[in-house]
């Protein structure tokens, strides 16, 4: 379910063609075009993909955890589940809030949408929205009790 | 600069109407995390999604100093609603 995603590992060297003291517009508060193209697979690569901290198994923050266990308990089933750890990868970490335009771990993406953060994740939760969504995803198995209408 | 409750309404009250609003500071005064209820006329016509953006946005600076920041959005009508169910 887990794996890191190395986004922005760079090469050790790059080729000086610049000067040495020419300001790099790959500095830190800007995603590279590079990088916003690997988020902007990933988040389309699974039905669900969260950005969180820690694991399913091993949640970092009481947030994340929510999260999890929110989709858990929603039933999306791990094979279209998946997590990337922000806390291995400080780049990942401050790129998928820019990305996103969200200040805050956890995010939900679904079908490569922004879905939002806990707050939004567990608001639409009670009040059956997020099943409802999950459904029209086809994420969710059909419920075993549900028998189509024959006439 | 730790964040102060009084940092918060202010910046929430300069930018938007505001009807009521719920600061909880969860942080045990070291201002790291808030937890926020916001009642406001200008979340009318807007999904949950594009509220909490619309917060974010004000409180940038004073959310990317903290460690977490939860938030709830109503409108008056909806926080009437939530009053007389006793979720609030």
């Amino acid at each position: 379910m887990y794996s890191s995603m190395r986004l922005f590992a760079r090469p050790a060297r790059l080729p000086r063609v610049l000067s040495p003291n020419f300001p790099t517009y790959a500095s830190r508060r800007f995603l590279s075009q590079e990088a916003r193209e690997q988020i902007s697979k990933a988040v389309k690569a699974d039905p669900v993909v969260v950005f969180m901290k820690g694991t399913p198994d091993s949640p970092q923050c009481g947030f994340s955890r929510a999260v999890v266990q929110i989709l858990d308990l929603q039933g999306v089933p791990v094979e279209k589940l998946k997590t990337y750890n922000v806390l291995e990868d400080s780049e990942l970490r401050n790129g998928i809030k820019e990305f996103s335009d969200w200040p805050t771990i956890p995010q939900v993406y679904v079908d490569g949408d922004f879905v939002g953060g806990c707050d939004i994740i567990m608001g639409m939760h009670q009040s059956g929205e997020l099943e409802k969504l999950l459904e029209q995803h086809n994420i969710l198995p059909p419920l075993p009790d549900a028998t189509p209408k024959t006439s | 600069m730790p964040i102060s409750l009084k940092d918060l309404e202010n910046a929430l009250k300069n930018a938007i109407p505001i009807s009521h609003l719920e600061i909880i500071d969860q942080s045990s005064g070291c201002g790291e995390s808030y937890a926020v209820l916001i009642v406001s006329e200008a979340f009318e016509g807007k999904l949950t999604l594009a509220r909490h953006r619309m917060i974010n946005e004000l409180l940038k600076n004073q959310i990317a100093q903290m460690h977490a920041f939860s938030q709830r959005t109503l409108t008056p009508k909806q926080y009437a609603a939530e009053l007389a169910k006793g979720n609030v």
